[in-house]
């Protein structure tokens, strides 16, 4: 079987697995430990292609490579748009960045949001913590698009006030009639006047006909699993609900044999998944 | 003896005495022959430099946990089933560097790893090991692993007709073998019927052909043909185990928690020797290995196992922490997913996890004990 | 066109989603224990510590349920929303609450005299039993919540 030259090739690399270097041209901090880097081409050339939910293999010279969604606007093509937290050697020392600085990118890869079934329908976006920006180019295309959808309802839980990231943008989202965005937090102290509480909370105060939506849901997998049997209970069909998972990777292309989930390579048949063709492995533990 | 022109599908005589002659021919063309050796106590591949780096009088005996070399009563040059090693060493060879990164300024420059060296030719490939190269052409070929294709493509496949099988063999129930009918480039039966020592010789490919030339050779005729074809027959009679590859995987995905699980995993180490041992298994990590000044970098390639605690390492935790879920993983891939990954199973019956489990799990018992369909109430830590 | 500042209160208490599916009879009585009450964004409504009076069933608005603890500020742990319930300490001993509860903002509430709503349970054994086989799933809910929010479950 082939593989999809089109999702490996990147620009100016000869195989699917070298990195090639970008510039660093803004590091803004979202959070205490998450920041958005916005790369960009040596030469100005064009970025490669990409779509809403891939993610690229960012690479830190001598220390190695760290596999982080793409989190910017798909029309965009002088840069890159990633957000990462520190959670690790590597993810630290790409927060620490500055503009000027190296980071080595090689993708885009693995499957996006299936944006087309969501035509004429409703959808429900549900985000946890770093879970907003693999979803974040999909909510530029659908507005971009937006006569192509329904209603659009936009749930996005994190810790705290402080954790919520793309601040400023949420703001002006929830300023746009044609989208309907609720935040929510675990905790907070007295200046929050938003929601407490779980993402799925939030639900009953969603607008959308369950047997005509389309659902992405993308957080940590108890998050997703909670959503997706809210939504399911509600009417949602199964089929129309998808996630984004998350496992280690290496090499980002299936060979290396580590992001395996059941039959599934997650670097390459994912990371987005529907919830019908996954729930009975997500319902096994250590899977 | 006459001087022939050999073709594909022709079948030849090549005397015990001529064998140097035809391993002095390959190193002619160019190859470096890799084959079978005595080495650690065990028949190991290595290089091959004249015939007597091969090992001439020995056998193997294998169980389940035990390998020994026992010395024959012939001399016999392929007298063995199979060793420790399969070709993936030569083909995805355990350390390998990918790339070299030099830094440029604020920015850095990649040079792949180009170096390859002279072409490989691999004498003593069993069926099985043939049918593992298929599987594997597949696995890399999904991935477009370009280092793994450039030497499979080069590498010269003289496969070696089982003489007898192995103590935990099972390829006729995998339907791998014994005999290679395809693939090879050349095929070779040893047959020993005193006074006569000798081979016969298969053609596979032109380039078979290409290297028997000024390799004495005589055409082999019909009791030739026979007397090749009754030692893989015996050899086929004489499998140590069996497995029914029928449903497994069904019967593995559809089992998640069978009470079989928790009994393995008691006395599995997560040693990862099974998975070392395996021809078909590829499970790999990369490594940036940065010099003492930070201004070059290497980035390399090596084996890794489902069985180790840090695989599946996700979020500071891992998601396989338990033996038993590694187990699992790893059997219920290898005769189970690998159908849905790759279209074939991902086992080709040569035992080789069996007989370097060091505490002798045997995957045959196991699949047949998750045959059974679980009893409905599991006694809680109970034995089997 | 401004909504009416004393709704038709018969028909809002038994359209509440809490007392939908309760027996109209006994949705009645209920209701006559009922007043209705109007909160400003920061008042609070029930005092962690104090003995519980009322069962509160929101309309409009939004309420914080807050931790209070010593050494520390105020912590919210939940927000409910309009067509929830607040309040069920009065059920059981030691009948105090255990939380603040504050409005956010403008918010409206239909207090049900809580003393006086246990007699009627007392004295409605089966009218009581529904009544607790409504309320039990709202509490699950909220411990299911809690405990996935104690698990970081939008965290890492």
């Amino acid at each position: 079987m082939a593989v999809d030259a089109s999702t490996l090739a990147v620009e100016g690399s000869t195989s699917p697995v070298l990195p090639v270097p970008y510039v660093v041209r803004r590091a803004s901090r979202e959070t205490a430990d998450t920041v958005t880097l916005v790369l960009g081409t040596e030469r100005g050339r064009e970025t490669p292609r990409f779509r809403s939910g891939q993610f690229n293999m960012l690479y830190v010279f001598g220390m190695g490579e760290v596999a982080i969604s793409i989190s910017g606007d798909l029309e965009q093509r002088d840069s890159l748009v990633h957000t990462v937290r520190a959670a690790g050697k590597i993810t630290n020392a790409l927060t620490e960045m500055s503009p000027g600085s190296t980071v080595g990118v090689r993708g885009p890869y693995g499957s996006g949001w299936p944006l087309p079934r969501a035509a004429g329908k409703d959808v429900v976006i549900v985000a946890g913590g770093l879970g907003l920006p693999p979803l974040r180019p999909a909510i530029y295309d659908m507005l971009r698009h937006r006569d192509r959808y329904g209603r659009i309802e936009v749930i996005y839980g994190a810790r705290s006030p402080k954790d919520l990231v793309y601040y400023g943008e949420i703001q002006s989202w929830r300023a746009l009639p044609g989208l309907r965005f609720q935040t929510t937090v675990d905790a907070a102290g007295r200046d929050w006047y938003g929601d407490v509480g779980l993402v799925t909370a939030r639900l009953p105060d969603a607008r959308f006909d369950p047997p005509n939506t389309v659902a992405f849901l993308c957080g940590p997998e108890i998050m997703m699993k909670l959503t997706a049997q809210a939504l399911e209970a509600r009417g949602v069909p199964a089929g129309s609900i998808f996630v984004s998972l998350e496992r280690n990777m290496k090499c980002a292309v299936g060979i290396c044999g580590h992001c395996q989930f059941g039959p599934e390579f997650v670097c390459r048949d994912g990371p987005v998944f529907s919830y019908e063709e996954i729930r009975r492995f997500l319902a096994v533990r250590e899977v | 003896m006459t001087r022939v022109s050999p073709a594909v599908g022709d079948r030849f005589v090549l005397e015990r005495s001529d064998f140097p002659t035809f391993l002095a021919r390959l190193r002619d063309r160019g190859y470096r022959v890799v084959g079978p050796t005595v080495r650690d106590g065990a028949i190991a591949y290595g290089e091959i430099r004249d015939e007597s780096d091969l090992p001439t009088g020995w056998t193997d005996r294998q169980e389940a946990g035990k390998y020994r070399l026992e010395r024959r009563s012939d001399a016999a040059l392929f007298g063995y089933a199979v060793g420790p090693h399969s070709w993936k060493n030569y083909l995805f060879p355990s350390r390998e560097r990918l790339w070299t990164g030099v830094r440029a300024g604020a920015s850095f420059e990649i040079r792949p790893e180009e170096s390859e060296g002279p072409p490989l030719a691999f004498l003593g490939v069993r069926a099985c090991e043939m049918a593992a190269m298929d599987v594997s052409d597949r696995v890399f070929g999904k991935a477009g692993d370009p280092g793994y294709h450039r030497r499979r493509r080069k590498a010269l496949r003289i496969a070696v007709q089982c003489g007898q099988a192995g103590g935990t063999c099972f390829c006729v129930s995998m339907g791998t073998g014994p005999a290679v009918r395809a693939g090879h480039d050349l095929a070779l039966t040893e047959i020993l019927a005193p006074p006569r020592h000798y081979f016969l010789v298969e053609v596979g490919t032109a380039e078979g052909a290409a290297v028997l030339s000024g390799v004495p050779l005589s055409p082999a005729g019909p009791s030739d043909t026979a007397s090749a074809e009754a030692v893989v027959a015996k050899t086929a009679a004489s499998m140590g185990r069996t497995m029914d590859p029928a449903g497994l995987r069904d019967l593995l995905v559809n089992n998640p928690e069978h009470p079989r699980w928790e009994i393995v995993a008691r006395r599995c180490l997560a040693c990862t020797n099974c998975t070392m041992a395996c021809p078909t298994c590829f499970c790999n990590t990369s490594e940036e290995i940065p010099s003492l000044s930070g201004e070059e970098t290497e980035r390399w390639r090596r084996w890794d196992s489902c069985f180790n605690s840090g695989f599946s390492a996700l979020h500071g935790s891992s998601v396989r922490a338990t033996t038993k879920s590694r187990y699992r993983q790893w059997l219920t891939h290898k005769l189970g997913t690998w159908h849905d990954q790759f279209g074939s199973s991902g086992c080709v019956g040569c035992g080789r996890c069996i007989t370097w489990c060091p505490v002798g799990i045997d995957l045959t018992e196991e699949v047949a004990a998750i045959r059974v369909p679980a009893p409905l109430a599991a006694p809680a830590g109970g034995r089997p | 066109m401004t909504k009416p500042h004393t709704a038709d209160r018969s028909s809002s208490f038994s359209q509440h989603p809490f007392v939908r599916d309760l027996p109209p009879p006994f949705a009645a009585s209920m209701e006559r224990l009922a007043v209705e009450r109007k909160y400003e964004a920061g008042d609070l409504l029930l005092r962690e510590g104090e003995v519980a009076h009322e069962f509160l069933l929101l309309i409009e608005g939004k309420v914080a349920l807050e931790a209070v603890l010593p050494d520390r500020p105020r912590l919210t742990i939940q927000t409910v929303g309009p067509g929830e319930v607040v309040g069920w300490s009065w059920l059981a001993a030691p009948y105090r609450w255990r939380l603040d509860a504050r409005a956010l903002k403008p918010t409206r509430v239909f207090s049900v005299d809580s003393d006086r709503l246990r007699t009627l349970l007392d004295e409605n054994p089966v009218d009581g039993y529904r009544f607790l086989l409504r309320l039990l799933p709202v509490i699950a809910q909220r411990l299911e919540n809690t405990q996935f929010q104690l698990l970081d479950v939008h965290g890492s």
